[in-house]
C-alpha cells in the first residue's frame, strides 16, 4: 500500500513537472521565434492575451473541475482586476520608475480586488446548489459589468476621484478634476489613454505562477479537502470538513487569479471597455475549461492556447470562420462524450492502436 | 401616469420574457438541460417571420405561422443531432454543446441575412387610449397571447397523453420508459413545443423593439432563462410569473436608473434565490442521505 502511494505521488509530481517544463518550452521557443522576427504580427499580438486566457482557464478550472461548482460569471473577476489594476498603475505611473514594477504592482492590486469581489459574491452563491449557482454567478458577471460600464474615475494632485453615472447623465466634469487631473476610466467608453506595460514574459511568469497555486493546492491537504466535497459533499461533510471554509478558498484563489489575469489583459491595450468581459467572455474561458477536460490543468492550457489562435488561424475562410469554429466546438463534444461516435472512433483508429501495441509488445519480448 | 405606462411596457416585455421561459423551463424539465441556443432559436423566428412578410408578402397570420413551422423543425434538428448523441453525457458537455449550437445559429444568420440591424414593423399597429394612457394594440396582443399559450400548456401537460408522458419523463426516465413512454419522442416533442413558442416569442419581441439582428435574441434569451429560475425552473405558472416580474421590474428599473437596468433585474434575482433557493414556484427537492 505504502509503496502504490508513494508512486502515486511520484506520478502526480511527474506530471506536473511535465507541465511546467511544457509551458517553460513553449514559452522559450515563442520568444525566441519573436526576437528573429518569424512570427506574424497577429501572432505575436495574441502571445500577452493568450497567457491571459492559458491563466483564466486555470482559475476556472479549479472552481469548474476541483471544486466541481459551474461558474458563468468568471469574466466578472477578470474584470474587476483589470479595471483595478489600470486604476493602479495609472496612479502610480508617476511614482515608480520601473515598468516592469509597476505591472507587478497592478497586478497584485487586480488580484487584490478581484479576490475580495469573489469573497462577496462566494459568500452567498457558494450556499446555492447546481444551475441555479451557475445562474447567480452568471447574475453576478452582469451586475459587475454593468457597475463598471457606470464608472468614473479620475486621478488629480489630491488623489482619487470616484463618480457613478447611473442615470446616464454624468460624464468626466462631474469627477471635478484639478487641472493636473487624468481621466482614468470614462464610464460606457472604458479606460483609455492606458500605458501599454503588458510583456510575453511577464505572461509566461503569470502562467507559471498560477500553475504554482493550483496544482499544489490540489496536492494539499486543503485540495483534497475540496475535491473530496465535489466527489461526495455530504459524505464530506459527515467526516467534518469545512463547507464553506473550503469552497470560499477554492473560489476566491480562482477569483484573485482571474484578477491578475485581467490585470495583465488590460494593461496590453490601450483603451478597454467594461463590456469586453461581458458572459461571452465567461462562456468562452468555459469552453476551454471543458474541451480541456475537467480538473486537468494541462488540458485547459492547450485548450485555451489552440482556441485563442484558432480564429486567427481561420482567418482564410473569412467570414465563415466563426461558423467552422461552432461546428469544431460541437464536433469535439459529441465526438468526445458520445457513446456511438466514440465507439465508432475506436474502430477506426484500432489498427493503428494494434500496430502501436503489438511494437510495444514486440519490445517486451525482445527485452 | 409615467409609472402606469412603464408597468404596462413592463408587463408587455414580460409577456415575452414568459413565453420564452416557458419553452426554457420545459425543456429543462425534461431534459435537464440549459439550451442556451433558445436565445437564438427566437432570433431565427424573427428573421424567418420578416422574410415572409417582406420578400414573400405572407400576411400577418401566415408569416407567424411559417416562423413557427421552420423553428419547430429546428428545433427537432438541434435536438436530433446535437443533443440526442449526448444524453448520457455528463450535463457541462451537453451545456457547451448547446453554446456551439448558439454559435452556429448567429453565425449562420449573419452569413444569411447579414450584420446590419432590420427594421421590423408592428405587427398590428394603433393604440387603445384610456384617458391619459395610449397602450399600443401589440402590448394586448403580446399580453394575451402569453396568457392563451400559458394556459393551453398547463392543460396540455396535465390532460393529454403526449403531457402526461412529459411530467413522467421529467420526473422519472427509467420508470417512464419501462412504463411503455417512448422518452426520445417525448423529449423531441418538448423540444418542439419550445422551438414553436420560441418563434412566436420572436415575432412578438421583434414588433415591440422594432429591430432585429444577429444577436437579438441572446440577451433576451438569457434574461427569459433568469426568468424561469426566478419562478422556480421546471414550473410552467413559474415561468409565467417569473417573466412577467422580471419584464416589469426591469421596465420600472429603466426608468430611473437607466444605465443599471439589467444591474438590478439580476440583483433581484440574487436575493430572491438567496431567500428562495428554489425560485419562486419551484418544487423544494429533499436531499437523500
Amino acid at each position: 500500500m505504502a509503496i502504490e502511494k508513494k508512486k502515486g505521488l511520484k506520478k502526480a509530481a511527474l506530471s506536473d513537472l511535465i507541465t511546467y517544463l511544457g509551458v517553460t518550452a513553449v514559452f522559450v521557443i515563442m520568444s525566441l521565434l519573436q526576437s528573429r522576427g518569424m512570427l506574424s504580427r497577429s501572432l505575436s499580438g495574441q502571445l500577452v492575451p493568450i497567457c491571459c486566457y492559458v491563466v483564466m482557464a486555470v482559475s476556472l478550472n479549479l472552481t469548474v473541475g476541483v471544486l466541481g461548482e459551474l461558474s458563468l460569471g468568471h469574466a466578472g473577476f477578470m474584470s474587476v482586476g483589470a479595471f483595478s489594476g489600470i486604476i493602479a498603475a495609472m496612479c502610480l505611473q508617476g511614482h515608480i520608475a520601473s515598468n516592469p514594477v509597476l505591472l507587478l504592482v497592478a497586478m497584485v492590486v487586480g488580484a487584490f480586488f478581484a479576490a475580495i469581489v469573489g469573497l462577496l459574491v462566494g459568500l452567498p452563491v457558494l450556499r446555492l446548489r447546481g444551475d441555479y449557482l451557475a445562474i447567480v454567478t452568471l447574475a453576478f458577471g452582469e451586475i459587475i459589468k454593468d457597475l463598471i460600464n457606470c464608472l468614473l474615475v479620475g486621478y488629480d494632485s489630491r488623489g482619487l476621484h470616484f463618480a457613478f453615472n447611473f442615470n446616464g447623465k454624468q460624464n468626466v466634469d462631474s469627477l471635478n478634476l484639478a487641472e493636473d487631473g487624468i481621466a482614468i476610466i470614462k464610464g460606457a467608453q472604458g479606460a483609455a489613454g492606458t500605458t501599454k506595460l503588458a510583456t510575453f514574459t511577464a505572461g509566461f511568469i503569470l502562467v507559471i505562477l498560477a500553475l504554482v497555486v493550483v496544482l499544489n493546492l490540489m496536492r494539499s491537504r486543503s485540495g483534497r479537502a475540496i475535491m473530496a466535497l465535489r466527489d461526495n459533499r455530504i459524505a464530506a461533510e459527515s467526516v467534518g470538513i469545512n463547507v464553506t471554509k473550503y469552497k470560499l478558498m477554492a473560489f476566491v484563489t480562482s477569483a484573485a487569479l482571474a484578477g491578475a489575469a485581467g490585470a495583465l489583459f488590460g494593461l496590453n491595450y490601450s483603451s478597454l471597455q467594461a463590456t469586453k468581459f461581458n458572459f461571452d467572455t465567461s462562456i468562452l474561458v468555459l469552453v476551454f475549461v471543458v474541451l480541456g477536460g475537467l480538473g486537468n490543468m494541462r488540458g485547459s492550457i492547450i485548450a485555451a492556447t489552440v482556441l485563442t489562435i484558432l480564429p486567427e488561424a481561420l482567418r482564410e475562410f473569412a467570414d465563415y470562420r466563426m461558423l467552422v469554429y461552432a461546428i469544431v466546438l460541437i464536433l469535439v463534444m459529441l465526438a468526445t462524450n458520445s457513446p456511438r461516435l466514440k465507439a465508432m472512433l475506436n474502430r477506426a483508429f484500432s489498427p493503428i492502436k494494434r500496430l502501436f501495441a503489438g511494437k510495444g509488445a514486440e519490445k517486451e519480448a525482445a527485452q | 401616469m409615467k409609472f402606469l405606462s412603464d408597468l404596462i411596457s413592463g408587463i408587455s416585455l414580460g409577456s415575452v420574457y414568459a413565453i420564452i421561459a416557458l419553452g426554457y423551463t420545459m425543456v429543462y424539465g425534461i431534459a435537464k438541460m440549459l439550451n442556451f441556443a433558445h436565445g437564438d432559436v427566437i432570433m431565427i423566428g424573427g428573421y424567418v417571420s420578416y422574410c415572409a412578410m417582406f420578400y414573400l408578402g405572407f400576411p400577418v397570420w401566415a408569416a407567424v405561422l411559417l416562423a413557427m413551422l421552420v423553428c419547430t423543425v429546428l428545433g427537432i434538428v438541434i435536438e436530433g443531432l446535437a443533443y440526442k448523441p449526448l444524453r448520457s453525457a455528463p450535463s457541462l458537455a451537453v451545456l457547451i454543446t448547446a453554446i456551439g449550437v448558439s454559435y452556429f445559429l448567429q453565425n449562420s444568420a449573419l452569413l444569411i441575412w447579414k450584420a446590419d440591424t432590420k427594421v421590423y414593423p408592428s405587427i398590428v399597429d394603433g393604440s387603445l387610449k384610456l384617458g391619459q394612457l395610449t397602450i399600443p394594440y401589440v402590448t394586448l396582443l403580446t399580453v394575451a397571447a402569453c396568457v392563451v399559450i400559458m394556459i393551453g400548456l398547463s392543460i396540455f401537460t396535465s390532460k393529454s397523453k403526449m403531457g402526461k408522458a412529459m411530467r413522467a419523463c421529467s420526473e422519472d426516465k427509467g420508470a417512464a420508459q419501462l412504463m411503455g413512454i417512448n422518452v426520445n419522442r417525448t423529449i423531441s416533442a418538448t423540444f418542439a413545443i419550445g422551438s414553436a413558442l420560441a418563434a412566436i416569442a420572436g415575432v412578438l419581441l421583434c414588433s415591440s423593439y422594432y429591430t432585429l439582428n444577429p444577436t437579438t435574441g441572446s440577451m433576451p434569451g438569457i434574461k427569459a432563462f433568469t426568468a424561469a429560475v426566478f419562478g422556480g425552473i421546471g414550473s410552467i405558472p413559474g415561468a409565467f410569473l417569473g417573466g412577467i416580474l422580471l419584464g416589469v421590474i426591469e421596465s420600472i428599473a429603466k426608468a430611473y436608473v437607466p444605465n443599471l437596468a439589467n444591474a438590478v433585474v439580476f440583483a433581484v434575482l440574487i436575493v430572491v434565490l438567496l431567500v428562495k433557493p428554489s425560485g419562486l414556484l419551484g418544487k423544494v427537492v429533499r436531499e437523500k442521505v
